[in-house]
């Protein structure tokens, strides 16, 4: 499955990353290199296999339902890049 | 001072023949001298370290001697620290000081160790090289016989395994999610293990792949790793993948020797274009073992050549959930734009590099709608097929012995036109990562040119000890005594 530059463009829309144009065509050889390698696992019979989503071979533990953190503004909001009192800031969303 | 080991060091301070404050000052004055040529460090934090050195040294005047009282490391940039900078090796972190400390570096503070800094790595830990850092690359300590082309140390971890190396730390923590641990402890000539998948806590570790990722140490010998991860694993309920099991004896384990014991073979592991030197350093280090009364069988892991294409579907597709954290919001650089969107999308373009970018857009696609099948459930089966194998060799052996990687390091810049190139760097640590089983690199011997090279052993779920063990053997009976190059107190500078 070869991507083709519209699907290249849509993946970075996607990922929220901003591609220009000129670095379209040399990204699609790249990310075309990569997935033409990944193409060996087609050979691979898979018929009847679970898939396996975690690296940990064992059941995930549920904690407490309960609050046992909080109360520190300063140290959430202290890196943030703009900040509006207790509150992150963002470019204007809703005119 | 530099060619003591951790272990040596500590029961030197033990005995009070020297004072943390006098080894910690010694080590960064190391660092001072040898950092500008390696860039092993991205941050170097000297007050807090003799800050660190103060309190130990008030603390073996007390008696009250920690595992790692008094011991200099250095912390890979990938481990929040509280108060100091952590980078993740990426722009987009760059401004990025965290208020809070990781659990596996808590867990060495409360043990008495001192930091001496933050090492550089690739950026957020993809990488083979790190060339991929945006801090510059990590020159290797050691160089070719008669050149000074300046190599890799490997990657992700190669400023914790370049630091090492040139003595400019005792050990260092480092992360592996598709052989960042042992790669890089290859190339330089040192020990480092990747441990159970749950093994160390990853709360406070800046995460690339979730189901993947896994702390652990690199240190001059399997002896001084197997201290370190004494102190670095252990139940942290913060993590829920965090394994609740008692930690045990780690260094009493390099100790047990290997009578007795059953090690693999994998055959899918060899293969034509495997230089010879690391053919021959492979059966070399079968036969020592051999020699310590182990016995060693073929075996056979049939999905072995599918693991790496495997890994680069579900670390990419990890990874581009993870990553969409950063979003000049909350934290880290924020590049403006027009509206919401467009800052996303400026702050993403100008924080990430070329590798990390490509890595979240082929996760991107492979999560996509009407990809999903196709790529990420296929390979998530794939990745149970390669456990599957392991679990049933682990049936009949003790341990897999295998090289580490497949070349000595390599020049900087060398295979950078072709990502699968560089990949191909992992190929037979990636296993261990896709199934959640623990890894050790061993320096072995070296190749024509000088350079160190590794073996690696793999063992069961949570028996670390039974791979100390054989990893300790090999190293007693490969008696490596090369130093690199650049070192602190060598010739030079």
């Amino acid at each position: 499955m070869s991507l083709d530059p519209a699907t290249v463009r849509r993946i970075a829309k996607l990922a929220r990353i901003r591609v220009e144009e000129d670095q379209l065509s040399q990204l699609q050889a790249e990310l075309n290199g990569i997935l033409g390698w990944i193409e060996q696992l087609n050979e691979v019979d898979v018929e009847g296999v679970e898939p396996l989503t975690g690296g940990a071979q064992m059941a995930l533990r549920l904690r407490e339902d309960v609050v046992n953190d909080g109360g520190i503004v300063e140290q959430v909001l202290a890196n943030a890049p703009d900040r509006a009192g207790d509150f992150y800031a963002v470019p204007k969303v809703v005119e | 001072m530099f060619d003591l080991t951790l272990a040596g060091a500590r029961a030197a301070l033990r005995r009070r023949e020297f004072s943390a404050r006098e080894l910690t000052t010694v080590y960064l004055g190391a660092v001072e001298a040898l950092n500008p040529q390696l860039n092993a460090f991205i941050t170097v934090t000297p007050e807090l370290a003799l800050q660190h050195a103060d309190a130990a040294d008030a603390a073996l005047a007390r008696g009250e001697a920690g595992n790692l009282t008094g011991i200099p490391l250095a912390i890979k940039d990938l481990f929040c620290t509280a108060g100091v900078r952590t980078t993740a090796g990426s722009r987009i972190l760059s401004p990025f000081v965290p208020p809070y400390e990781s659990t596996v570096t808590a867990h060495l503070l409360r043990d008495g160790a001192v930091f001496l800094g933050k090492t550089n790595l690739d950026e957020f830990a993809m990488g083979s090289s790190n060339m991929t850092s945006a801090f510059g690359p990590v020159t290797n300590p050691w160089a070719r016989r008669g050149s000074n082309v300046p190599l890799v140390p490997g990657g992700s971890s190669g400023g914790s395994a370049a630091a090492v190396a040139a003595r400019l730390a005792l050990g260092a923590t480092a992360t592996d999610t598709g052989g960042s641990i042992r790669q890089p402890a290859s190339f330089c000539g040192i020990a480092g293990i990747k441990p159970t998948y749950g093994r160390c806590s990853r709360w406070g570790i800046v995460a690339f792949a979730s189901s993947l990722d896994q702390a652990g140490p690199v240190a001059r010998t399997v002896e001084d790793c197997a201290i370190m991860l004494g102190s670095m694993a252990g139940h942290d309920p913060k993590d829920s993948t965090s394994a609740d099991r008692p930690v045990p004896d780690f260094a009493a384990a390099c100790k047990r020797g290997v009578k007795g014991l059953r090690i693999g073979v994998p055959r899918e592991y060899r293969s034509d274009d495997m230089p010879p030197e690391i053919e021959a350093l492979w059966q070399q280090g079968l036969a020592w073992l051999r020699e310590a009364g182990a016995q060693t069988v073929d075996v056979s892991l049939p999905h072995t050549k599918y693991g790496l294409a495997t890994y680069y579907i579900v670390a990419p597709a990890e990874a581009s959930s993870n990553l969409a954290r950063y979003d000049g919001v909350r934290f880290g650089a924020r590049t403006e734009g027009a509206d919401l969107t467009e800052m996303y999308e400026n702050t993403r373009a100008a924080g990430f590099g070329a590798e990390v970018r490509r890595r979240v857009l082929i996760g991107t696609y492979v999560l996509s709608a009407g990809y999903y099948d196709a790529y990420y459930l296929r390979a998530q089966k794939i990745r149970a097929l390669i456990l599957r194998d392991f679990t049933e060799v682990f049936a009949t052996v003790d341990a897999l012995v295998t090289p580490t990687a497949p070349s000595a390091a390599f020049a900087q810049g060398e295979r950078m036109d072709d990502p699968v190139k560089m990949y191909l760097n992992d190929v037979f640590t990636v296993p261990a990562n896709m199934s959640g089983i623990p890894g050790l690199s061993v320096p072995a011997g070296l190749d024509p040119d000088g350079l160190p090279l590794g073996l690696q052993v793999l063992g069961k779920p949570f028996d670390e000890e039974t791979v100390f063990a054989v990893g300790a053997a090999l190293e007693r009976a490969a008696g490596v005594t090369a130093i690199p190059a650049i070192r602190a107190g060598g010739p030079g500078r």
